[in-house]
């Protein structure tokens, strides 16, 4: 045994394995099996931390995650993780960890003259004293105030954090939440029926209540061994369901054990996306507080905390302790204890009589019936309760801890976010959660059922529903077999009767001087409930953002209920009118770490590889992320803009090579494929001849410009249309929306061939001359093959299509052959280009070379512009329907003054241009009349170029205006052009 | 999540889908007036309820559904294809 607290063997803890750790510097040792928060109390340990707000001393309030106190630093290779909760934290060798919110150190805190002052610090008091003078509040009081509140301190630390968690999806018939009474009883029948079952329990191992009850071990145990027997069922202990969403999906969190963490290469976290058809809440009840003056002394704790810490890790949480409750369950505490040899300082029970105050006194546990606790004595510790009874008349009652129990409600917050309608049960003084049976059902203390036989019988009577539901009722009864594993398993074993037991009385608070907390995380008192109803926020919603009232990482699940009472109360109406705050995601707090999953750094999205990637990489190129796609940027590992100008310049001057398979490219096929396209572009392409290729602007519904590219006539009922890199996705799904919907009576098909195409556009004077000793079965003269033309043909020996289209203004061919033989086309290129100079260039080349051209790409074509703001009003047609016809002629899209596209290079050539910088008139140089879309270094001449869109540009080109770049601390004189400042003939494509 | 039934895959993750917006907006006739299109390209009714819309299996079979679905709880009580009627009720699950 260790530690003073240590009385007894705990059902988890292994008295042979004693366990080293540290709490705020000092070494401790506790056992395997212990929680942080069990070998704490173990070791006499009573004060943990200080408060949020006031910094008064805090410590160990429960045994499970409902814990709003023991909240605790835990320093580990990795840095500090602020925010543990010691009562679920699996004790470890080595373990430090340290208490939260003091300073200089716990015993001395500076700031616990707040607690002094509190009476001046109620709630909406920042909101009220704060004010003057306007900018005080951001930069004064706000970082003070936060220096002074807050909980743990958050360190960077996503380096060490990020990579170990990962995300899994499971599939099952039936989720059950708890394995409590309820829940095994219920996995026992669902799991017998052959369905697929899982069983998540948050707890490290199943059992929840029935763990508690010595008469309950047999039943238990066959039951968990019943469960690992069957294939179709798994159990998650130590998993914490999250969250429900529609549908039946559900998330869960899975904590790894540091065993199973050193198996799975660190893991310390699994998130679970569970796919369901129904599920079944048996996620138990939540022991609640009393609000009485000073009920936050380190020392005050819930008599079922006090029950857990004794069975499951043999710790009695004080050698005197002095019970307060007003019910039958809270009572189990106090005969665990008096068995255990705990003498009992009394029970102080609200109710004028109960069974379980007569059975107490048989026992010899002095009971005192009709009478509250009306404050607490001691400021680190407890060390004395004033009691008074019915007749006004007080005592002082020595003790070392006051275990409270104001009644249990259901633990409601995933009924509530699956849809659940909550009904107030006077009965047990709590909601009770009615869950939409589409959804599934609510079994146990969940629903109010109290009594582990009650639970136990009840799991199993809604597990039967849930088959009816799932209409497997009728097939279960005849495949006895499988039922009969359940029923022998468990009928040859009736689990213990449930004692007889009074009602709970309900008492929420006991008036007197001294704070009566209703939140003990976030410092929230009976008094400030009051006040908010004062100053109006009668709402629960209203008084819980007003007071923060449940707004903790614990969500106020004990002091919830207590809240509302006192709201009620307030207001002068039925608790039941009042009811309480919505529970939010999730049910507990979880790492964003575990949230991310793998998903972070290079892995944060896909990345989609070129199929000549291995080519480029071997032909020294940098990649860019454009989208998803890495695209060879420049085939240089220098930084500049000369290895791009010499690539740009390869084109102008000789011929060069670039990868343009990220387009997207859609074969549409079929009778009314040309019907078809003219209705999706602006323009028409029912008119196209077989084996020519036109350029097409689409526009969505409203008029604006979507995407542009060419489309090629292959065959009469055959087209192929590619789109830019980045829409590829969007228009596909534009074309296989319009041909299901508003063109479903058309005769034609759509395939997204992107992948299964690698193109190569091969620009440069010289471009004929190289591509003619490789591409066969096609006649490439001028006359022959025209530009705009499009034909099959081989290349280097591969079935492929030649497409004379140009992006960079050069005469230019665009080579496709299946994705497969890309890098067979790639060499033969390669190859035949040597004699010719020929130099493979990157985007970062093309973009120079299109934007002296005056070629548009997705900086211009951002969802703002319209075809005649980039100067293709002229493409639309007059005759016929198509998508945007009507909204493009909306005049205001049409308006003299919108921003159009315009071509500027600076007056001082020795200036650069940038991306982003605003166009001004030297006299209102503080007004923007326009921007700069994309700018580049010049190819053919000194100096740089750039597009911009312009209001009123096109009238504008030959002015002069200043372009500005405040963030720069630049501005300069630039000359307004033509978009196109590169062979505006166009000349060198048609050569 | 949303789980939609898609008739052509089965049951399959919202993220398979793509949505598409209100099913009942009907394009207006070929050359029909300014006002028309203004309506259907701009204004929609944000109904609590059951609501009729389109949903593209792009990362399924490519398939164009129409679903209706209520906008609070998410329950679906149709899918169709795009021709298909669906069914009359609009009372509250």
């Amino acid at each position: 045994m260790r530690g003073p607290g240590r009385i007894g063997r705990g059902l988890l803890t292994d008295p042979d394995r004693p366990i080293a750790f540290r709490f705020d510097g000092r070494r401790m040792r506790g056992l395997a099996g212990d929680t942080l928060a069990s070998a704490l109390l173990a070791n006499g340990r009573r004060l943990i931390g200080r408060s949020f707000k006031y910094h008064r001393p805090r410590g160990i309030v429960t045994a499970g995650p409902e814990e709003p106190c023991a909240l605790v630093d835990v320093i580990g290779a990795a840095g500090r993780e602020p925010n543990c909760l010691a009562t679920m934290l699996a004790l470890e060798e080595g373990l430090t960890a340290e208490s939260q919110n003091r300073w200089p150190s716990l015993a001395l805190d500076a700031l616990a003259l707040n607690g002094a002052l509190s009476r001046f610090l109620p709630a909406g008091f920042y909101y009220k004293t704060f004010m003057a003078p306007e900018w005080g509040w951001e930069r004064l009081y706000e970082p003070l105030i936060r220096r002074a509140a807050g909980l743990g301190r958050l360190e960077p630390q996503v380096s060490a954090h990020a990579a170990p968690a990962e995300t899994v999806h499971d599939h099952a018939d039936v989720l059950i939440v708890g394995a409590g009474a309820a829940g095994l009883a219920a996995a026992c029948r669902l799991g017998a029926s052959g369905l697929a079952v899982i069983l998540a329990e948050q707890d490290v191992t199943l059992g929840g209540g029935a763990l508690l009850d010595p008469r309950w071990s047999p039943w238990r145990e066959r039951a968990r061994g019943l469960l690992a027997r069957l294939p179709n069922l798994r159990s998650l202990p130590h998993t914490t369901v999250l969250d429900a969403y529609s549908q039946g999906v559900f998330a869960a969190l899975e904590k790894l054990s540091s065993q199973e963490a050193r198996r799975f290469g660190g893991l310390r976290e699994r998130l679970r996306i569970v796919r369901v058809e129904r599920v079944l809440l048996a996620t138990g009840a939540i022991e609640r507080l009393i609000a009485f003056p000073r009920n936050d002394v380190p020392g005050v704790m819930l008599a079922g905390a006090a029950l857990g810490y004794l069975r499951r890790y043999g710790v009695a949480v004080g050698r005197r302790p002095v019970f307060f409750l007003n019910s039958d369950e809270g009572y189990e505490a106090a005969f665990a204890l008096h068995e255990a040899g705990v003498p009992c300082a009394g029970v102080i029970d609200a109710r004028a009589s109960s069974l379980a105050a007569d059975r107490a006194r048989t026992l010899g546990i002095e009971v005192e019936t009709g009478a509250v606790v009306q404050t607490v004595h001691g400021r680190a510790a407890v060390r004395a309760v004033t009691v008074v009874d019915r007749d006004g008349r007080r005592r002082r009652l020595e003790a070392d801890c006051l275990l409270v129990s104001g009644g249990y409600s259901p633990a409601t917050s995933l009924a509530s976010q699956a849809g659940a309608a909550l009904h107030w049960d006077p009965a047990i003084a709590a909601f009770t959660p009615d869950l939409p049976v589409t959804v599934g059902r609510v079994a146990g203390a969940a629903r109010g059922v109290f009594g582990l036989a009650a639970a136990a019988r009840d799991g199993e009577r809604e597990a039967a529903a849930i088959l009816e539901d799932l209409g497997h009722g009728a097939a279960l009864a005849q495949s006895a077999s499988s039922a009969t594993v359940a029923a022998t398993a468990l009928a040859g074993l009736e689990p213990p009767e449930d004692r007889a037991a009074t009602g709970i009385d309900a008492i929420w608070e006991v008036k007197g001087r001294g704070p009566a907390f209703v939140d003990l995380q976030n410092d929230v008192t009976a008094a400030d409930v009051r006040l908010a109803h004062r100053e109006g926020y009668e709402h629960v919603e209203h008084m819980k953002r007003y007071t923060t009232h449940g707004m903790g990482t614990d969500q106020g699940r004990i002091g919830g209920l207590v809240g509302s009472a006192i709201l009620a109360q307030a207001r002068g109406v039925p608790l039941a009118e009042v009811g309480q705050s919505k529970p939010r995601p999730y049910t507990q707090p979880v790492p964003l770490a575990a949230l991310a999953g793998g998903e972070v750094r290079e892995h944060y999205r896909p990345k989609r590889r070129l199929p000549l990637h291995a080519c480029h990489e071997a032909a020294g190129a940098s990649f860019v992320a454009t989208g998803l796609w890495l695209r060879p940027l420049v085939y240089s590992r220098e930084n500049g803009w000369e290895a791009v100008l010499k690539e740009a310049r390869a084109v102008r001057e000789s011929v060069g090579i670039t990868d343009v398979s990220s387009l997207g490219k859609i074969d549409v096929q079929g009778a009314d494929a040309a019907r078809f396209l003219d209705f999706i572009y602006a323009n028409r392409f029912s008119t196209l001849p077989v084996g020519r290729a036109r350029y097409g602007i689409m526009l969505r519904e409203d008029g604006m410009l979507f995407d542009d590219g060419t489309t090629s006539r292959l065959g009469l009922q055959h087209f192929l249309v590619t789109t830019t890199t980045a829409n590829a996705g969007a228009v596909l799904e534009h074309l296989e929306f319009h041909r299901q919907s508003v063109c479903a009576g058309l005769d034609v098909r759509l395939t997204d061939v992107s992948d299964q195409w690698a193109q190569l556009a091969v620009a440069g004077p010289r471009s004929r001359e190289l591509i003619g000793s490789i591409v066969s079965e096609l006649d490439l003269s001028n006359g022959a093959f025209p530009f705009m033309a499009a034909a099959p043909a081989r290349i280097a020996g591969i079935a492929g299509r030649v497409f004379r289209i140009s992006f960079s203004g050069e005469l230019a061919y665009e080579l496709a052959v299946p994705a497969s033989e890309a890098r067979k086309a790639w060499s033969a290129l390669l190859e035949a280009g040597r004699p010719f100079g020929l130099v493979p260039y990157g985007l970062d080349a093309l973009n120079t070379l299109r934007i002296e051209k005056g070629h548009v790409t997705g900086a211009e074509l951002n969802g703002n512009t319209t075809a005649d703001d980039l100067g293709f009003g002229r493409m639309l047609k007059s005759e016929g329907e198509f998508i945007g016809r009507a909204l493009a002629r909306r005049p205001g899209l049409a308006a003299p003054d919108r921003l159009q596209l315009v071509g500027l290079h600076p007056l001082d050539r020795t200036r650069r241009l940038r991306n982003g910088a605003h166009l001004v008139a030297a006299e209102a140089p503080e007004s923007s009349l326009g921007y700069v879309t994309s700018s580049s270094p010049s190819v053919t001449r000194e100096g740089w170029v750039g597009l911009a869109l312009l209001a009123g540009g096109r009238s504008r080109i030959g002015q002069q205006l200043l372009l500005t770049s405040p963030i720069h601390g630049e501005r300069l004189e630039v000359q307004i052009t033509s978009p196109v400042s590169f062979d505006p003939e166009n000349h060198r494509v048609r050569a | 999540m949303l789980r939609i039934p898609c008739p052509w895959c089965g049951e399959r993750d919202e993220i398979e889908f793509r949505y598409r917006g209100d099913a009942s907006c009907r394009r207006p006739a070929d050359g029909a007036a300014l006002e028309d299109f203004i309506s259907y390209a701009y204004e929609r009714v944000n109904p609590f309820g059951w609501h009729c819309e389109w949903w593209l299996h792009i990362g399924g079979c490519g398939q164009l559904l129409k679903i209706v679905r209520h906008t609070m709880t998410h329950e679906i009580r149709f899918v169709g294809a795009p021709g298909d009627e669906p069914p009359p009720g609009g009372e509250s699950p």
